[in-house]
């Protein structure tokens, strides 16, 4: 573990297409009655394993559907695989849909608070870094107006600014970052090289094989829930532009 | 040694999030007032209103017996006080998995903290209502009608309100478990606190059944826990020259055992199936 950022050991992740989603008795009897709740298996992930060293950028690439967002959710904590485990070391950010813990009645500035709260930090912690976040989410006096008053483009960048000012030692990054207009877009893309700089890990999700190479050193390719290649950036993303031609 | 470290694993999460969980009592708090004119002054005034309402309904009905109610308002007061703690802290409970649902789905939090910080919130304001209940028992003191003597047996009050804390904590995540497999109980949990609203003897005394004591009708009805809770409560405010007859020292053991066998069943319950959350909200 020491090296390592993130372990993940012959991870699988079974689902149950029928009996999930269900929410209600009625639903839920017709299904019975119908003998529809214990069949079909999905595996969203087949004995998945690789690691991820401290520092390292790596790239997960695959098709809709290999299972990406499912790998990002065992790494996060938010799913429990099947079988097998995922070991973690440090403070995992999501930058996935950054509004998720926000209340809309709450003004910007507890809203910090109550974001941060959420990912684990202590109140003294989130105090320190306040005045960085207002300034770089740019909201200046709106930051005590509640969050409803706010426009989209304002809630992602507090958002945004929350999740880079803690300084997280692992980054996730799904997709590429729309925050706001051109001017704090470049902004927010130099925050991130910079952490890039200062030895955090980063898991990065992309379809696009050139933002990858540019990002990342090292890159995993998932197809249908399998591993089908780890190693070098360059080199995987070679592949991957391989199989993108054969389909 | 394996569950023990197991227990300090559990300790050291809960220490790591536990501002979250005062960030979350302090905001349903602070958003419950927020807006409204009078703010924290409705936590009195709705108590208020609602016993005022409720006297001028029933008192001709229940409240002329004075030996058994003392003084119709503050019975009435004391029942529905601790009924509607539980009600609206097991509500709330109930729907915390799913209003949270946005960052379950996102970040890795320990999601007892949501049914819990419920509880707490909801525990907070009942007790801050519970001014409301020394007001009016003063009000009648003064004015000299059906006096109340309150002698120091109100503090044996605080064991009541414990037991039911931790009834209404394992209620609470019984159904948060429930309602995220089968919405409709939050449907169905409506009906049934109205129903629990009318069998509990609130705004009546138990003797205006007229059932027979030791009748199977009149056992069921003590069947219920927040009965027995209700009935210590009062004992230690309406009964205070008469406590050691008025409490019941049976009622206080069922009404224990009842809430500790709640409580665990609760947090197995939610323990076991709260990885499965994630994939039906």
């Amino acid at each position: 573990m020491s090296n390592n950022a993130i372990e993940v050991d012959h991870v699988s992740m079974m689902f149950n297409i029928n009996s999930e989603g269900v929410d209600n008795a009625k639903e839920y009897v017709v299904k019975a009655a119908k003998k529809q709740l214990h069949f079909s298996r999905f595996w969203a992930l087949k004995d998945v394993s690789f690691s991820v060293k401290k520092g390292d950028r790596m790239g997960i690439m695959g098709f809709n559907g290999a299972g990406k967002s499912t790998l990002l959710k065992t790494i996060a904590g938010v799913l429990k695989p099947t079988i097998g485990s995922v070991k973690t070391e440090g403070k995992i950010a999501p930058l996935i849909e950054l509004s998720a813990g926000f209340d809309s009645n709450y003004s910007g500035r507890e809203n910090i608070f109550l974001y941060a709260a959420t990912m684990g930090f202590s109140r003294k912690f989130i105090e320190e870094k306040f005045d960085e976040i207002i300034e770089f989410s740019e909201l200046g006096k709106f930051i005590d107006a509640p969050l409803k008053s706010y426009s989209s483009g304002m809630k992602s960048r507090l958002g945004f600014a929350i999740a880079t000012s803690v300084k997280p030692e692992v980054l996730i990054l799904d997709e590429v970052l729309s925050v706001g207009d051109a001017a704090f877009r470049e902004k927010s893309e130099k925050r991130i090289e910079g952490m890039m700089g200062n030895g955090v890990t980063v898991l990065y999700v992309s379809h696009s094989t050139a933002s990858v190479e540019k990002i990342c050193n090292k890159a995993i390719i998932l197809t249908q829930g399998q591993l089908v290649a780890n190693g070098e950036a360059d080199e995987v993303c070679e592949l991957y532009r391989q199989m993108i031609k054969q389909k | 040694m394996q569950k023990l470290a197991a227990i300090k694993k559990h300790k050291d999460n809960f220490m790591k999030y536990r501002y979250l969980l005062k960030e979350l009592v302090s905001k349903q708090i602070k958003l419950q007032y927020r807006d409204s004119v009078l703010g924290m002054f409705w936590t009195l005034l709705q108590p208020l209103l609602t016993m005022i309402v409720l006297s001028i309904v029933f008192m001709n009905l229940f409240g002329r017996d004075s030996s058994q109610v003392v003084n119709y308002p503050v019975y009435l007061l004391c029942g529905r006080l601790l009924f509607e703690f539980f009600t609206s802290s097991t509500k709330r409970s109930m729907r915390s998995i799913r209003s949270h649902a946005g960052i379950i789905k996102k970040v890795y939090v320990p999601k007892y903290i949501y049914p819990l910080s419920s509880v707490l919130s909801t525990f907070v304001t009942s007790m801050l209502s519970l001014s409301v209940l020394a007001i009016v028992i003063i009000f009648f003191n003064i004015i000299k009608r059906n006096p109340i003597t309150i002698t120091w047996h109100v503090v044996f009050a605080v064991i009541p309100i414990i037991i039911l804390f931790f009834f209404s904590l394992g209620v609470g995540m019984i159904l948060a478990t429930l309602s995220v497999f089968f919405k409709d109980i939050e449907n169905i949990y409506d009906v049934f606190t109205l129903l629990l609203f009318y069998i509990t003897p609130i705004v009546y005394h138990i003797s205006r059944l007229g059932f027979e004591e030791g009748s199977w009708q009149m056992r069921l009805i003590k069947l219920n826990p927040i009965y027995g809770i209700i009935g210590m409560f009062r004992a230690s405010i309406l009964f205070g020259t008469e406590f050691s007859h008025y409490w019941d020292m049976k009622l206080m053991i069922y009404t224990i055992i009842c809430s500790v066998i709640v409580m665990v069943l609760g947090f197995v319950m939610f323990h076991k199936n709260q990885d499965k959350f994630i994939l039906h909200i």
